[in-house]
């Protein structure tokens, strides 16, 4: 499904990736983890194609696609979703008007026509009952004046309803308590399907307690360090990242 | 919903100002130039009474004496008023046509090209919402639409140079007591000038059955359109009145300078609508129409309303602030606008709330949107006198700015003479960030789109006081003016 290789990509002149290399196949769950500045992030917004991050070597196919050609959009209808570390406000735009308008540019894109309004309503409020929003919140603002947990619980609602092949989850469980986390994992899980893939980035193992990866990797000083299954994550919660950076 | 993508989408491939057509039309034009002539002329053309004569000439004599204002924060070169043609109207015209039956086809098909069919819009009558069209080309006014059903329920609606022939009485009573012909220098060489434009009456106690309308088109070259509108609500009176307005594609500008006079009495209601899309030149600034208008309404009336709402997306330069004087007791004036400047346009607009009977309440919500070179200024004025005890107003003023090459200002004045007043004002400028932009590509939807979704959240609060079949236009035409904003 994703294939990244020897993946070089410039942040403001700053080298941050400096040859990565993962493969993704369809129905595996990735976590991507690493300390703080080794690039986790940058690696996110590059797939979805965010500008100012430069890709200056390496390759990268989204189902046998060049995904680096392609506008943002064109990702995202694609099938790619990223969970934002950071959710953006829009005031005024109600989370309704945007993921309807989400929908239907991906409708569009398939050549399906546009959702039905009642129909689209009684989709979105299902998800958000997964995700235990009020639907009051769905009329809100675009995360305007949501809590950080609200913001986070929001991408996934996002996810659910976008239905993406894969989802890029950029530090979606920093700063959740225990119960937000639960609703996180669950709204993954739900998700999860022989045809679906995710890479979940974090700093921590905690989400994975609840999300069991297929494969954890490590990524240090722009690069995959090490590879392993689900133990690799819990080694690194016990001895954190310094014997890998040493190594 | 005032967001629909779809229609959204299809209007932003639209590249070119949509109106910016010619009709090619035998026309009879006045040579360009301004004279006591000319205005004799003018007044001969539509055999006037002596007594608008004389309004006339009283107010190009001091117009004479005036100068144009210069207060604006709009940037312009002198305009040359003797270049300008005071009189142009299809020869078609030259006898006011009984129906619509008698009217040039070419001028129909003009108005069938911008999306205003006066012929199914007299057949579809009873059918859905009617709204009662009058449309001016030039200088006259072509046809009024529904005036059959409209005078069952004791309405008129007619262009005034009809009015002025017709209701002579009423004219004469209400025409210059809102905006008196001296009162500044474009409302001076309008009133010297003033060639057609709409006329309603509501009498006591009506509510006027349907939304009225008034279209107004400049075609011919180098004239200017100088129209008058005046509506008088009496006691208990209702009515919802909507003004468009569009023009050639053309290098030079062309000047519009507009009085409109509202009048609500006892009890009564007014709510007036523009939507604004005259030529705004092309990317470079060249040509355009230079907008410069005056609209006040006078709520005469106790517990009397009048409502502006505007959303002004056109024109080169705008000079416009309608206004209200609140005079009787517990009447309330409402600004609700919506004003985008791109490119190079400039816009100086805004409102005045003169404050003068007890518990008078004044809303205004201005809406600024900037983006390319645009430069835009709210300039508001809100002022209690003496008698106005436990008067009230809210401002709520908010830019956005689009892209680092436009720019937006707010002149906020007051004038308490009353200690009893209480007085708020918002103000907010906020820019459409790339990271919000981003935020929705990421999620499917295009650039532009999420530009026109984020404006059109922007302007909800405005649209929302437009009648609903134009709220949907407004939306539709603030994503073709912004048409290249960003990126």
């Amino acid at each position: 499904m994703l294939e990244i290789r020897n993946l070089h990509a410039t942040v403001a002149g700053k080298d941050i990736l400096k040859g990565l290399d993962l493969t993704v196949r369809a129905g595996e769950v990735h976590a991507i983890m690493g300390p703080n500045g080794s690039g986790k992030s940058t690696l996110a917004h590059v797939l979805a194609g965010r500008e100012g991050y430069e890709v200056t070597q390496g390759t990268v196919r989204f189902e046998g696609k060049n995904l680096l050609e392609l506008p943002p959009e064109a990702r995202a209808c694609e099938g790619l979703f990223l969970g934002f570390q950071y959710p953006v406000e829009i005031p005024g735009v109600s989370n309704l008007t945007l993921l309807k308008a989400a929908l239907n540019a991906q409708r569009k894109h398939r050549g399906a026509p546009e959702i039905d309004a009642t129909d689209f309503l009684v989709w979105v409020r299902e998800c958000a009952r997964v995700m235990g929003i009020d639907p009051k919140m769905l009329s809100r603002g675009v995360n305007e004046g949501f809590s950080g947990g609200e913001k986070k619980r929001n991408e996934i609602l996002q996810m659910l309803v976008l239905q993406p092949r894969l989802a890029i989850l950029d530090e979606t469980d920093s700063g959740l308590d225990i119960d937000a986390l639960k609703v996180v994992a669950e709204g993954i899980n739900r998700l999860r399907a022989p045809q679906r893939a995710f890479v979940l980035v974090t700093h921590y193992q905690r989400l994975l307690d609840y999300v069991q990866p297929d494969f954890v990797h490590v990524l240090a000083g722009g690069r995959i360090v090490k590879s392993g299954g689900p133990e690799l994550a819990r080694e690194l919660e016990e001895k954190g990242y310094g014997w890998l950076e040493a190594a | 919903m005032a967001t629909q993508p779809e229609d959204l989408r299809e209007l932003m491939r639209r590249r070119e100002y949509r109106a910016g057509f010619v009709t090619a039309i035998e026309s009879e034009t006045v040579p360009p130039g301004l004279s006591e002539d000319v205005i004799r002329l003018i007044s001969a053309n539509k055999r006037e009474p002596q007594w608008l004569l004389d309004f006339r000439l009283k107010a190009y004599r001091r117009w004479l004496t005036m100068e144009e204002p210069k207060w604006a924060h709009v940037h312009y070169p002198p305009i040359d008023f003797q270049a300008i043609s005071y009189f142009s109207r299809p020869k078609s015209l030259a006898q006011r046509p009984k129906s619509l039956d008698e009217v040039d086809p070419k001028l129909l098909e003009t108005y069938q090209k911008l999306g205003i069919p006066l012929k199914e819009q007299e057949m579809l009558a009873g059918v859905a919402s009617p709204v009662a069209v009058d449309v001016v080309f030039d200088s006259v006014s072509v046809a009024t639409t529904f005036k059959q059903k409209l005078a069952e329920a004791g309405v008129i609606f007619c262009p005034i140079s009809e009015a002025v022939q017709e209701y002579p009485e009423l004219v004469k009573k209400y025409l210059g007591s809102v905006v008196p012909f001296g009162d500044n220098f474009y409302a001076a060489l309008n009133s010297a000038v003033f060639t057609d434009g709409s006329f309603v009456y509501v009498p006591k106690g009506v509510r006027c059955p349907m939304e009225l309308s008034t279209y107004f088109r400049i075609n011919e070259r180098n004239t200017g359109q100088f129209e008058r509108t005046l509506i008088i609500a009496e006691d208990g009176a209702y009515v919802s009145y909507l003004e468009g307005c569009t023009a050639p594609q053309r290098d030079e500008n062309q000047l519009h300078a507009a009085v409109v006079e509202l009048v609500a009495l006892d009890d009564a209601q007014i709510k007036y609508s523009t939507v604004q899309n005259w030529y705004p030149g092309d990317e470079q600034g060249r040509g355009g129409i230079y907008n410069f208008v005056t609209k006040r309404g006078d709520c005469r009336g106790k517990r009397s309303r009048i409502s502006w709402t505007q959303v002004e997306t056109g024109s080169a330069i705008t000079w416009k602030y309608p206004s209200c004087i609140l005079r009787g007791d517990d009447s309330v004036g409402e600004f609700y606008s919506v004003a985008v400047t791109n490119n190079r346009q400039q816009a100086d607009t805004g409102t005045k709330m003169i404050h003068v009977g007890k518990n008078t309440r004044s809303t205004i919500v201005s809406k600024g949107i900037s983006a390319g070179y645009g430069q835009q200024s709210y300039r508001g004025l809100v002022r209690v006198l003496e008698t106005a005890e436990n008067a009230r107003n809210h401002t709520r003023c908010d830019s956005l700015l689009i892209g680092d090459r436009c720019g937006a200002h707010t002149f906020p004045y007051t004038e308490v003479r009353n200690p009893t007043a209480r007085l708020e004002h918002e103000a907010t400028t906020s820019k459409i960030a790339e990271d919000q932009l981003y935020y929705c590509r990421a999620r499917g939807i295009s650039e532009e789109e999420a530009v026109s979704m984020i404006v059109n959240g922007f302007c909800k609060e405005v649209f929302k006081e437009l009648p609903m079949e134009f709220a949907v236009e407004a939306g539709k035409l603030l994503a073709v003016s912004l048409e290249g904003a960003v990126g």
